[in-house]
């Protein structure tokens, strides 16, 4: 099979979508340079219509997305930075996520609001937040974060046809990574994790980068004997419960690996619901690895202290066979 | 004002959607009063001239998008009233199944994008409906209405920009009644004319007296000609009152306070579109009075049915909480 980019992944995702429907186009800014490189070459592919640059006007683009997501286009909004998409809450919040059931099932909102997430560019808090917990907590928005190129692929595919609002966030740390990713058409399901590492003594359950942590981790504990799960969720919203369930009550034990800020982290969620659904299942109090409580910091050396590292993870997991 | 051009079909078709909005205000009005409506209520009277004017230049494929002052705009545009008084009752009937209530009415059949509850929040899902009807080739053309309050929001500068430069077929109709919510817009302003705004994005900004429901329908045709012809938006501000307040029982809001003097109301009801089509039909003898008589009947006669039929509706069922989720 051959090997690919994160990025890659990204863009062969949307041209294979553009090809397949012509109802699909590309709008943000610098869509067309493609800044990440995830929409490069596609406009001289698919022309200015459905390669759109707009001005530097995140509420109104996201809007707009919106707007023709109602109207029968399926556009994918390129938000650029996910720390942008702030500046577009009005329109996600309020709009993409409730117009189907505000306004009583008379419409879909098949919309993508694709930007980056999170930390690894030393490039300061606006440009290193993590996002993704913030539209967990929004009702009827997916949340997408994969972890590899062939996931990458086959997620933007699937959230390009889905018929509802899907925030689809690429892991900034990532976008040079390789990995195995077919030329031929296939989807990977919203919704559905992915064990990345099978164990039976503890479950790790990450998204994005902090899947690689968690690997490393796991990988170090091994060498002691210490079999570790690693569940990559992929999808943040709807998550799939159910796979990490299973995991906990084979292994008792439970680490959520995420790299946002700890109060109301999308690891705060996955530990209240283990807790609540696995407890007497478990061995151990559940564990949560987060970002420190701090703003993202840009020296590369403070950067690096804030996020969650392979160390923390194998303390927490410590902390479980106690 | 003198509007011979204007056939004597298309000003009845205007007179009927400002009487139908007038009298459907009224009844809320009355029912919100009697405590029969959950929520609250923001009326349209006054500013009737706005809506029927500019929805008579659309067509059915056209679409709109409104705000939390919207239910004229519905009417306006062929909305239900039956459904939409089921709305404001919470009941099933209603166009959105009771979900939506009096600020998110919508009817996606008839173009009618929904009513919003965030001042400015429709106006960039507008564009995206401009930005759809361009990508179509489609001769459809996307109004937005809102409010002077909206006008000061990010939201109306990025999208007016947005459709600026994208040159696409979107109106916005700036619905400037002088206050936002009980401030009056001379305090959130340092300007006279939001039109005047328009220069800014490069687009035509044209005022126009918003209780004169035949110039509104002029200066809208205009303006639709002007987008189906592919040469961009056009900003609209209509001049026109609020006769009541921001919402329907604000008195418990200002505890006491006054923000509008007496004199002021008593000028902005002097400019009633409904009377001042009215009194402009009937000197120029354009309809008979008896029609007029007869169409007020019908009107009358259709809301007490709207009311019985959103009555008699039942309540939603608790467990259609879970209904219209993720397809």
């Amino acid at each position: 099979m051959p090997r690919k980019t994160y990025i890659a992944a990204v863009q062969e995702a949307l041209a294979e979508e553009m090809r397949r429907d012509p109802q699909v186009l590309l709008i943000g800014e610098d869509v067309r340079i493609g800044v990440f490189a995830g929409t490069r070459g596609l406009h001289a592919e698919f022309g200015d219509k459905r390669v759109i640059d707009t001005p530097i006007s995140e509420l109104a683009v996201a809007g707009a997305g919106i707007g023709a997501a109602v109207t029968g286009l399926r556009p994918v909004v390129d938000l650029m930075f996910g720390t942008f998409m702030f500046l577009a809450f009005d329109q996600i919040a309020n709009q993409a996520g409730a117009m189907r059931y505000m306004y009583g099932g008379q419409t879909n909102v098949p919309v993508v609001f694709m930007t980056q997430n999170g930390a690894g560019s030393s490039a300061g808090h606006h440009h290193s937040q993590s996002v993704h917990q913030f539209f967990m907590n929004m009702p009827q928005i997916k949340v997408v974060l994969p972890s590899t190129p062939y996931d990458v692929k086959g997620l933007l595919k699937s959230a390009i046809r889905d018929e509802n609002p899907v925030i689809f966030l690429n892991s900034l740390s990532l976008g040079g990574k390789r990995g195995a990713v077919p030329d031929e058409e296939y989807l990977v399901p919203l919704g559905v994790a992915d064990i990345k590492r099978a164990g039976n003594d503890v479950s790790i359950c990450a998204v994005g980068s902090a899947v690689y942590t968690a690997l490393s981790a796991a990988n170090a504990l091994a060498k002691e004997g210490i079999d570790a799960e690693v569940i990559d969720l992929r999808t943040l919203s709807p998550w799939d419960s159910d796979a990490v369930l299973e995991s906990v009550r084979k292994t008792g034990r439970f680490v959520a690996v995420d790299e946002s800020f700890p109060t109301c982290s999308a690891a705060s969620e996955w530990a209240a619901t283990v807790a609540e659904r696995a407890f007497h299942d478990l061995k151990a109090p559940v564990q949560r690895v987060n970002n420190k409580d701090v703003p993202v910091p840009f020296s590369p050396v403070l950067e690096k202290a804030v996020l969650p590292s392979a160390e923390d993870v194998i303390a927490a997991v410590r902390r479980t066979l106690e | 004002m003198d509007h011979r051009d204007i056939p004597i079909d298309v000003i009845l078709d205007i007179y009927t959607r400002i009487l139908r909005i007038r009298r459907f205000e009224e009844e809320v009005g009355k029912l919100f009063r009697q405590g029969q409506l959950p929520g609250f209520v923001h009326l349209y009277i006054g500013e009737e001239a706005v809506a029927a004017g500019v929805c008579a230049a659309l067509t059915d494929e056209d679409t709109i998008i409104s705000t939390h002052r919207g239910h004229g705009h519905v009417i306006a545009k062929g909305g239900d009233i039956k459904r939409m008084m089921a709305e404001l009752f919470g009941k099933a009937s209603g166009y959105c199944k009771g979900k939506g209530g009096s600020m998110h009415i919508a009817d996606f059949d008839i173009g009618m994008l929904g009513a919003c509850g965030i001042v400015g929040g429709g106006i960039p899902v507008a564009v995206g409906a401009g930005l759809s009807a361009w990508y179509s080739a489609s001769e459809r053309v996307s109004l937005c209405f809102f409010g002077d309050g909206a006008a000061n929001e990010g939201s109306f500068h990025e999208s007016l920009n947005l459709a600026s430069a994208l040159n696409l077929p979107v109106i916005f109709v700036c619905e400037n009644n002088q206050y936002g919510e009980f401030t009056p817009a001379s305090r959130a302003m340092n300007i006279e004319d939001i039109a005047a705004r328009a220069a800014g994005y490069g687009i035509p900004g044209i005022i126009a007296d918003g209780s004169d429901a035949l110039e509104m329908y002029r200066i809208a045709t205009a303006a639709v000609q002007r987008a189906r012809a592919g040469q961009g938006p056009t900003l609209i501000e209509a001049k026109t009152h609020r006769s009541g307040g921001h919402a329907e029982g604000e008195e418990a809001f200002l505890a006491g306070q006054q923000y509008r003097g007496e004199a002021e109301l008593a000028q902005a009801r002097a400019k009633d579109p409904l009377r001042l089509l009215h009194t402009y039909v009937a000197e120029k003898d354009l309809i008979p009075a008896d029609q007029l008589e007869s169409l007020d009947e019908g009107i009358t006669r259709a809301l007490r049915e709207a009311v019985a039929f959103a009555r008699e509706s039942p309540l939603p069922e608790v467990d259609s909480i879970y209904d219209d989720l993720w397809l």
